[in-house]
């Protein structure tokens, strides 16, 4: 399963991240590179075993209903880089 | 006092009871420390001078009147992935650079709880992303200890290097960092310091942030394996913030420290001899055999035979989850925005281009690569299945050992600038501590000797899930024996 | 069997549509579903916001057992199966309404499995629509568009609040079976209390999944559950009323059918129903073509439920609308037709049977679902906000079985107890309008009639229903008073026909 440029090119826009053109060669390189050490993984015989999500053998625990949190506008907006009457301001979304 | 920086944490603490010094003091000490070794360690992004005083102050009063916790007055380092409530909190990263939590973390408001002291926040590998430190946007952190005839500036192991090189050079009583392949583990072997990691669950990941949810746990660096039970203690608590925080009570992990280890049963893999582990290592592994059997212990030869898998699936998992923990990095409402972006998507792509380093920009990419369609099953979802095989051998084994001795790393620290080009031969780091990441399981580093330019070598003990108590009293049975007492020459 | 007028006639022959949809229903909840934030309508904006749903640094899920508790509920109203074991995944994409950069949601094992829906259809036949699976997931922020020429703002209070995703098996054949069933689910979620059903608010909306094929395509994949025998479909996101659900439909198929007549292929797309041009569009191009990169959310743990739990649950479920429907028509007698208007609404059910006690239950029902719910609709009112107690129009009713006054009287009465001047017996004592049965009173009036129209009573003999125009004049020469039975007997005596 080689990467070439193309692949890299989409996932790097997949997970948003701007990637020079002359930067898709070397990187398909190195996760050549990566994949084909990860590979040995296909040697292990894993018929039957369950995927493991979680170190913790226990189940989710559930909350009670009720409102604990929230009413913190200027803790929610305090960090954002724009903002303006209690709204996060991003450039115009084109639907 | 100007030797108040070498105290070991529970001497500082008694000390500090006994009124033989007050937190001002060894706060200052260490405040003074840091400003002269800072330009050159760079351990700390942000040293927290004022704040620090404040809090030795209010600990002062509570030491006067013969009240305080377990750490009351302690001047502590802390990882700056931990957020912390009004103080930069940046992982390491400049997409960061600049973001105040209006929060803390539940690891760090523990030990305030118990009356520690914050000296400031530690440097670290980007979003704990790294192994010698050098993927932080802060520059590396550069290790206390030398090799013999060498001036070259070595790495103090990632990503917890600032916590490791803070408490080595003595910049600290002790810091707190984080493993999520062995983050807290290398960086102790490289600095002749005590690290270790929980069972996962132990310690609440509220307010840690995120690189690999599953895989990530807090614990601290230390002088002693005496000083990591009594600062463990105090970070670890169920959260019910954190939904895989387990509801299990947390022992005095101190009462372990010193306790005979006759009849324990200790457990040593073949898989971890590695090809090209230096004959060093392997040294220092029969060593620390003979210690565990001159104490009275039974050693076990043991097969745990996924080992050689635990690094590439690691090497999914972990990446996996970080594309996914890290997209909430988006320049939109908080961390950084590129300017003059064109649309949208510019916007997004450009900030987190320019916000995050090349190394978590290849792990993000790998991370989408495998769980994108076509390539979940072959990829991701066989690394998860691998992953049980290794807990299983673990599981396996814990019917005739009660604990088990590996080293803690394949080398002594190098470098810094040794392993960058080939990013495979940095993963190689973690080839002993990723798998008790893996399992989940509580593993400690413990300084055990020098190699052949006097570098520092650790031995790490893993436990069953929840015994970390086995694992403390093991460790300081390893320590006892060893007694290693080497420190960094002071050159910086 | 396909029924002719669900076709669609095209240049080259007839088609079938073929139907699917994805209903979000908001969670009936006081906080989110991963978070303590408050949930609902009309806060400032962000104010309804906690760090955990502005996906800050550090910040993790806990989850709200209450919404678990309204899924279960839900999953049993629809006869579904419900599995102990589920799992949140993660959906990863980038947009602004999105804070964490994903949404949790259920892909792999959703809490609700399949299930079935009875549906009426406007004919009164009913149908049966497959449930493939209801599962949890977190709603997303809201984007402003118009408060800015160059940029867009975010809101988060909706970030983070529980939706109950349904998903339909691909089972409706027409936009009227479209939109019975989204109305037959919205009935159903709001008799469990597990949604409020308020489609103006978002808290209901619609995916709507629409194919074409050529006749006979359905059937053969209702025989083979292969999907093969449908065309590829488009989802239309987030209608959120039933006209446009309808509109959207419509529109839809015929795109899509002069794609295929022109010997095109059909993208298999997001689509966005405009009502204002009353078409669909595409709403993401080719290239942008979503790859979420599902796997399991590592914040959180399998969700595991005790069967006795759920069989709590169960045990608390009201008497759902199906069950309410029969009920209906075996203990009151009442048509289907009627039934079917009466469970609709709960609160109309509940009124029904309460004004219903010891009354002509048929009589009852045709007030409670003509003339109150005309006038209630006319007020925007719904049945427990009615201005009028079931006991006014149990009165109203036991007046006339009792023959105070005929059902025409009855009209004025109601009228008058609508205008809030007193209960029926109130209104018909103040007012006057007992009916007349003094027998002596009403020959009077008929005699009369008779002798004023000779000729007429004289036809009467060969046209025996000429006899309604006798019975209009008595009426007319009393009032509308006139005890309708004893004009008429009095009448026939008179005219001299049996
Ligand atoms: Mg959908
Ligand atoms: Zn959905």
């Amino acid at each position: 399963m080689a990467i070439d440029a193309a692949t890299v090119r989409k996932v790097a826009h997949l997970a948003r991240i701007k990637t020079p053109e002359d930067r898709l060669e070397p990187l398909a390189g190195e996760l050549n590179g990566i994949l084909a050490w990860i590979e040995q993984l296909n040697e292990v015989d894993v018929d039957g075993v369950e995927p493991m999500t979680s170190n913790v053998a226990q189940a989710l625990r559930l909350r009670d209903d009720v409102v604990t949190d929230g009413n913190k506008v200027a803790d929610v907006l305090g960090n954002a880089p724009q903002s303006t009457d209690g709204f996060f301001v991003v450039p115009k979304v084109v639907e | 006092m100007s030797d108040l920086t070498k105290l070991t944490l529970k001497a500082a603490v008694d000390g500090l009871k006994a009124k033989q010094f007050s937190s001002e003091e060894i706060t200052t000490a260490f405040l003074t420390a840091i400003e002269s070794a800072n330009p050159t360690l760079n351990a700390f992004v942000t040293v927290t001078a004022d704040k620090a005083m404040d809090m030795a102050r209010v600990a002062d009063a509570r030491l006067a009147k013969g009240e305080g916790g377990t750490l009351e007055g302690a001047p502590l380092g802390i990882k700056d992935l931990f957020c912390t409530d009004g103080v930069q909190t940046t992982a390491g990263s400049n997409m960061l650079r600049g973001f105040v939590p209006p929060y803390e973390s539940t690891v760090s408001a523990n030990l305030w709880r118990d009356g520690a002291v914050m000296l400031g926040k530690l440097n670290m590998d980007e979003f704990a992303m790294g192994s010698s430190n050098e993927t932080s946007a802060f520059g590396p952190v550069v290790n206390p200890w030398k090799s013999t005839g060498s001036n070259a500036d070595l790495t103090p192991g990632g990503s917890s290097g600032g916590s490791a090189a803070s408490v080595a050079a003595d910049l600290c009583l002790a810091a707190t960092a984080s493993d999520t392949g062995g983050s807290i583990r290398q960086p102790a072997a490289f600095t002749g310091t005590v690290g270790i990691k929980p069972t996962y669950g132990r310690a609440s990941r509220f307010g840690m942030v995120a690189f690999a949810s599953s895989l990530d746990q807090a614990g601290p660096i230390t002088r002693t394996v005496a000083d990591a039970a009594l600062m463990l203690k105090s970070m670890c608590s169920f959260d019910v913030k954190d939904s895989t925080s387990l509801d299990v009570p947390i022992p005095d992990w101190t009462a372990s420290v010193g306790q005979s280890i006759k009849g324990l049963r200790i457990g040593v893999p073949k898989e971890y001899v590695v090809d090209g582990m230096p004959a060093e290592i392997q040294n220092l592994w029969d060593q620390g055999i003979a210690w565990l059997k001159d104490a009275g212990c039974e050693i076990v030869p043991i097969s745990l035979p996924h080992t050689k898998y635990a690094l590439p699936a690691y090497y999914i998992i972990a990446p996996a989850e970080a594309s996914s923990n890290l997209a909430r990095y988006d320049g939109m409402r908080f961390g950084h925005r590129a300017e003059g972006t064109t649309s949208l998507t510019d916007l997004y792509e450009t900030s987190r281009a320019e916000g995050f380093g090349g190394e978590v920009k290849r792990r993000l990419i790998i991370g989408a690569y495998v769980l994108s369609a076509g390539f979940y099953d072959a990829y991701y979802v066989r690394a998860l299945k691998v992953r049980r095989r290794i807990a299983e051998d673990f599981d396996k084994v814990w019917g005739q050992v009660d604990a088990i001795l590996t080293p803690s790393t394949p080398s002594a620290a190098f470098a810094l600038g040794d392993k960058q080009i080939d990013p495979l031969q940095m993963y190689l780091n973690d080839i002993f501590t990723v798998t008790a990441n893996l399992a989940g399981l509580p593993g400690i580093s413990v300084p055990a000797g020098l190699d052949s330019g006097g570098l520092p070598l650790g031995l790490q003990v893993i436990g069953k899930a929840l015994d970390e108590a086995t694992v403390f009293q093991v460790a300081s049975a390893l320590e006892g024996a060893a007694g290693f007492v080497a420190k960094p020459e002071k050159w910086w | 069997m396909t029924d002719a007028s669900n076709l669609i006639q095209g240049r080259t022959g007839p088609w079938e549509i073929v139907m699917g949809l994805e209903i979000h229903a908001q969670v009936a909840s006081k906080a989110k579903l991963f978070s303590g934030a408050a949930v609902g309508f009309g806060a400032g904006p962000n104010e309804q916001v906690s760090l955990v749903d502005a996906g800050f640094p550090g910040m993790l899920p806990t989850l709200n057992g209450h919404c678990v508790e309204q899924a279960v509920r839900t999953g049993l109203g629809l006869k579904a199966q419900i599995n102990k074991r589920s799992q949140f995944d993660r959906k990863n994409y980038f947009y602004p309404d999105l804070p964490q950069g994903y949404q949790i949601s259920q892909l792999y094992f959703p809490i609700v499995g399949e299930g079935e829906v009875e549906v009426e259809a406007e004919d009164g036949t009913f149908f049966t629509v497959g449930v493939e699976r209801l599962h949890l997931e977190q709603d997303a922020g809201k984007l402003i568009h118009d408060l800015s020429p160059s940029e867009s703002y975010v809101d988060l209070n909706r970030a983070g609040t529980a939706l109950m995703e349904i998903v339909s098996k691909p089972h409706m054949r027409s936009p009227e079976e479209a939109v019975a069933y989204v109305k037959k689910i919205r009935t159903i979620l709001v008799y469990l209390g597990t949604c409020d059903g308020d489609m103006e608010k978002g808290n209901l909306r619609a995916d709507v999944n629409v194919s074409v094929c050529r006749v006979g395509g359905y059937e053969k994949f209702r025989a083979t559950g292969d999907f093969s025998h449908l065309g590829t479909r488009c989802e239309i996101k987030n209608v959120n009323s039933f006209r446009f659900i309808s509109q959207a439909i419509n529109y839809e198929a015929r795109r899509q059918i002069e794609i295929l007549e022109d010997g095109g292929k059909i993208d298999q797309e997001t689509r966005l129903y405009d009502p204002t041009a009353g078409e669909t569009r595409s709403m993401r191009s080719k290239e942008e073509a979503n790859d979420y990169r599902y796997f399991p959310d590592p914040d959180l743990l399998p969700l595991e439920l005790e069967q006795a739990w759920i069989d709590t649950i169960r045990a608390s479920l009201p008497e759902l609308p199906d069950e309410k429907r029969k009920r209906l028509m075996s203990q009151y007698g009442l048509s289907q037709y009627d039934a079917v208007v009466l469970i609709s609404e709960q609160a109309k059910a509940d009124y029904f049977e309460e004004a219903a006690k010891g009354r002509d239950a048929k009589l009852v029902s045709n007030w409670v679902t003509n003339e109150l719910s005309a006038r209630l609709a006319a007020d925007h009112l719904d049945f427990s906000q009615s201005p009028l107690p079931a006991a006014h129009v149990a009165e109203l009713v036991a007046l006339i079985e009792e023959g105070v006054i005929s059902s025409r009287i009855a009209k004025e009465v109601f009228d008058h107890v609508w205008a809030g001047e007193g209960s029926p017996r109130q209104v018909v004592e103040a007012r006057g309008l007992v009916q007349v049965n003094d027998t002596g009173a009403i020959e009077k009036a008929v005699d009369e009639i008779i002798a004023a129209n000779p000729d007429k009573a004289a036809a009467v003999a060969d046209k025996p229903q000429a006899i309604g125009w006798f019975v209009g004049q008595v009426m007319k020469a009393t009032g509308g008073k006139a005890n309708p039975a004893s004009v008429n007997d009095i009448l026939k005596a008179r005219l001299g026909i049996s």
